[in-house]
């Protein structure tokens, strides 16, 4: 990586232009796979009830659907869990609940660990229960809607004012990008879409915009320093100064990542995987594709050139 | 350019790097399991004390370390077998009255506690526990409320004998009166405006009825929601002191919710049943002095010995609402306020018994374990349930009451608790479970060791890394990661945060993400070098350089992580938090603390060359 060449040609037409079909086919992909696909949601959004239970022998799955079938649970909907001895129970709210029912919906995880103990020759553990009532599950899917609105906004709002308008439009577009794809991905291998995957959505956002940042601010200071008027040459000397430290810094933070998935066990693995492909996309996004829109944009070198306190924050000491 | 702090930057760095070891150490001492013993009533001695250890001698378990402080009395345990062994034995040995939970005991030495340093909260995530959503129904607590008030202009209306069409409940909370002349509905409405002033009255004609359309004021309705909340609260913490769990959280989130989280309960479905017990009142005289020993039970109050009659005289449902208030003379007092039948029955008594106290009781229904024989003579545990009646109020009667009375001579606090505690027996509205977790305790020390696991691996790639790749630069950046992760637990410490399993993966992101800014300054350094700048030069003006660039990239995370908590829930939040406190700890430790350490390699001296990994020179 230390020998990387300085002179990858990212903007020139020929570049851009297979960039952006790289791009619009994996957009295309992603979104073809969201309206077929769709998601698969976890508890948080959908509400129900969910139940893991240890058992200290290896199971059979559907010979606990069985059991909770016969009890009376149709709709239950049961699978493994990591290992073949962990068992996670879904069971969806019923039609019609309302608040009254809540009580008698909330203890039904009791009820189900109770009757698998019954069935079970050996003593079983309570690994985890969990129950969302309906008004929460919808609750909680509109703040995580509104939450990744109110993030992209900020962080439109917050480039527009620190660098410049067409700079914002950019980042914001390659952050879209970068979240369609990761949802894309969630959708197409069927992860289980919960609120730790959203928490992993936004911190997606948080990091692709720190690359994106990073670039864009080389950028303005090449505008403003370099002899060139060329924006395409700017912008290709400025991702060619930029990629050791991109390739780095995505390069550490997989690194992390990957200790998570290899660590975290089941329960995180959505988060990781969402993480993994979100930095992935994102160190292409701000190579290849943040620049492109800038481009698209029509950035020139006077629409960096006015205020002259700005310079000096650059190169103010800490 | 000889890349040397000034003093005060060394003493700074050194400071902050010291104080943050010193927070963060209280995290390396594992809590003792423990059993921690309390009373409902009185202060634990050194008595009570006494008798759990000799219990606890008598079966055999080991402990140590038993004290008595002012949170009752604490025994310490070698391990979680014991503590389990050691609270049924001191369970079948203390009387009832006593709550025995199990607790975790800090093995933090004294003078640290002392400097209030003290370990991260844990997360139910990590230690197990259930985690409950309750909302109340406010809707319904608004419509018994209005209920309440029409039965009562009912009454006033019969008895000034003011003839109405009809008077009835509209919809949820609008109370519609009608009358056949404007006569009638004018007194009426003098009527409403003297006695309700919480009502904003609407007066409209329509087929040639007279109309009085009553409706709750906004400000009383919301003060009731944060009465009714309040009430509930106080039910569901006393409840929940009951269940004798450690560390309980009962908070209020948002207008009509309130939190329980009961860290190492199991049985939720005690827990549920506890918490959604109705607790209900009763209004009683205090027995003549003659009175025949069946007719009364005695109850502790205040340290006296109160005789109460058995006869309920009023019903804690008559109570329409309580308020603790001060007096024209700024004394304190409790409010109370009757429905209409309350009023009338009310004053009928206290007319006949000015002179005679009366008392107040509060009837809570409790869950006890207790030991039965089964039919192989097998000792089993049973849960049962009594009813626990606690004498709240003992005032005597001054004058004939109706509708609304006061108890006085009262502190401030006194009759904060009392307006609550009757609240909590008479006006506390319906509440639901909506949301429901549940973690096991095996689940939390998993989850624990595999968080604990990502963080050192993520930790090792890393330092690897960077170590091969920026040599000794690389051992700058190291050291600096070692001690931003030691400035976060600090920090995390320090601002009472909660660990979540979330929150510990936050962490190994920010250790993927917090050598950004080290690697932005070093390639920043090694362009210098290659545009022909002195070492010593190349690491000044790479500092300076990066940090604009820094400072923006970390601010604008900063925001999305901000928006991330806000709009966040639980675990989430968890990971917003470490995120935050993340991002503010490794720009501290990539800018000032690498830059320390660089400086005391390479400061003040003359150098040929840096050891910051290869580096193409331009051709």
């Amino acid at each position: 990586m230390a020998l990387l060449k300085n002179d990858i040609d990212f903007m020139s037409p020929r570049k851009r232009r297979i960039t952006g079909i790289i791009s619009a086919v994996m957009l295309v992909v992603a979104i073809l796979s969201l309206a077929i696909n769709r998601f698969e949601f976890g508890l948080d959004f959908t509400s129900g009830t969910l139940i893991e239970v240890g058992y200290s022998e290896s199971v059979n799955p559907e010979n606990i659907r069985q059991q909770l079938i016969v009890a009376g649970y149709e709709d239950a909907v049961v699978v493994t869990f990591g290992s073949d001895r962990d068992v996670l129970v879904r069971l969806p709210v019923a039609e019609g609940d309302d608040e009254a029912m809540n009580n008698e919906a909330a203890s039904l995880g009791n009820e189900v660990l109770a009757l698998l103990q019954a069935e079970s020759d050996t003593p079983i553990e309570m690994r985890r229960s969990e129950y969302v009532g309906p008004k929460v599950g919808a609750e909680l899917a509109e703040r995580g809607g509104l939450a990744l609105l109110v993030a992209l906004g900020i962080v439109m709002l917050y480039v527009a004012v620190r660098f410049q308008y067409k700079f914002g439009i950019a980042s914001v577009a390659a952050l879209a990008h970068d979240i369609i794809v990761v949802l894309g991905v969630i959708s197409l291998f069927h992860l289980t879409f919960d609120l730790t995957v959203l928490a992993a959505l936004l911190a997606v956002i948080g990091y692709s915009l720190n690359d994106t940042i990073v670039v864009f601010d080389r950028a303005r200071e090449n505008f403003r320093i370099m002899r060139s008027t060329d924006p395409e040459h700017i912008l290709n000397t400025t991702l060619n100064q930029v990629i050791s430290r991109t390739f780095v810094t995505s390069l550490t933070t997989l690194m992390a990542l990957t200790a998570m998935l290899i660590m975290g066990g089941e329960a995180i693995r959505g988060f990781a995987v969402s993480l993994i492909v979100g930095v992935t996309v994102g160190t292409y996004t701000s190579l290849h594709i943040s620049c492109n829109f800038l481009m698209y944009l029509g950035i020139t070198k006077e629409d960096l050139a006015v205020p002259v306190k700005e310079g000096e924050e650059v190169d103010s000491m800490p | 350019m000889l890349n040397k702090f000034p003093l005060w930057k060394n003493v700074m760095v050194l400071l902050v790097i010291s104080l943050a070891v010193l927070f963060a150490v209280p995290n390396l001492f594992p809590d003792d399991p423990a059993i921690q013993i309390s009373h409902e009533n009185d202060a634990i001695t050194e008595l009570d004390l006494g008798m759990a250890t000799d219990a606890l001698r008598a079966a055999g378990v080991d402990y140590f370390g038993d004290e008595v402080t002012d949170m009752g009395a604490m025994i310490r345990f070698a391990g979680l077998d014991q503590q389990l062994r050691g609270k049924s034995a001191i369970e079948e040995a203390l009387p009832d009255g006593y709550i025995i939970a199990l607790n975790l005991a800090a093995t933090t030495p004294d003078w640290l506690q002392s400097l209030g340093a003290t370990k991260m909260n844990l997360g139910l995530d990590l230690q197990g526990g259930v985690h409950f959503l309750m909302e109340v129904d406010m809707e319904t607590a608004l419509r018994r409320r209005m209920e309440n008030i029409l039965s009562t202009i009912r009454q006033e209306l019969r008895s000034e004998r003011i003839r109405s069409r009809s008077l009835e409940l509209v919809g949820e909370s609008e109370i519609e009166l009608r009358f056949a002349d404007e006569e009638s509905r004018s007194q009426a409405r003098s009527i409403i405006r003297d006695g309700f002033s919480d009502l904003q009255v609407q007066a409209r004609e329509t087929g040639g009825d007279y109309l009085l359309e009553l409706t709750m004021l906004p400000a009383s309705i919301q003060q009731m929601q944060v009465d009714t909340i309040a009430a509930n609260q106080t039910t569901i913490r006393n409840r929940v002191n009951s269940l004798g769990v450690s560390e309980p959280i009962v908070q209020q989130q948002g207008p009509d919710r309130i939190v329980v989280e009961l860290p190492g309960v199991q049985d939720t479905a005690q827990a549920k049943r506890i918490l959604q017990r109705i607790a209900t009142l009763q209004f009683h005289l205090e027995a003549n002095a003659g009175a025949s020993s069946t007719s009364y039970e005695v109850y502790d109050y205040q340290g006296q010995q109160i005789r109460v009659d058995n006869d309920v005289i009023l019903q804690g449902d008559r109570v329409s609402n309580v308020r603790s208030a001060l007096d024209q003379y700024g004394q304190p007092q409790v409010v109370i306020n009757l429905d209409a039948q309350g009023g009338q029955q009310f004053n009928r008594v206290t007319r006949e018994n000015i002179g005679r106290p009366m008392d107040i009781l509060l009837i809570e229904t409790r869950t006890r374990t207790v030991l039965d024989e089964d039919a192989e003579g097998n000792t089993v545990e049973r849960q049962e349930t009594y009813e626990e009646r606690r004498l709240i109020s003992h005032a005597v009667i001054r004058a004939a009451l109706g509708r609304e009375f006061v108890i006085t001579g009262l502190s401030g606090q006194e009759a904060n608790d009392l307006s609550l505690l009757i609240r909590s027996g008479a006006l506390a509205a319906p509440m639901y479970f909506i949301e429901e977790r549940t973690v096991g305790p095996s689940l939390g020390a998993e989850n624990i060791a595999q968080g604990a696991g990502a963080v050192l691996l993520g930790y090792l790639l890393v330092m690897s890394f960077m170590l091969y790749y920026y040599r000794l630069f690389g051992l700058a950046a190291n050291l600096a990661l070692m001690i931003n992760i030691v400035l976060l637990v600090a920090m995390m410490s320090i601002i009472g945060a909660t660990l979540t399993l979330p929150g510990i993966f936050g962490i190994v992101l920010t250790i993927g993400m917090a050598v950004d800014a080290n690697v932005l300054i070093f390639t920043r350094i090694r362009e210098e070098m290659v545009s022909g700048l002195s070492p010593q030069n190349a690491i000044s003006s790479g500092f300076d350089r990066a940090f604009s660039t820094i400072v923006d990239a970390n601010l604008t995370t900063f925001l999305v992580a901000m928006v991330l908590f806000t709009v966040g829930t639980g675990p989430v939040k968890g990971f917003a938090v470490t995120l935050m406190i993340g991002i503010m700890t490794s720009m501290f430790s990539a800018i000032m603390v690498t830059r320390f350490i660089v400086n005391t390699i390479y400061g003040g001296r003359a150098v040929k060359k840096l050891s910051i990994g290869p580096f193409i020179k331009a051709a």
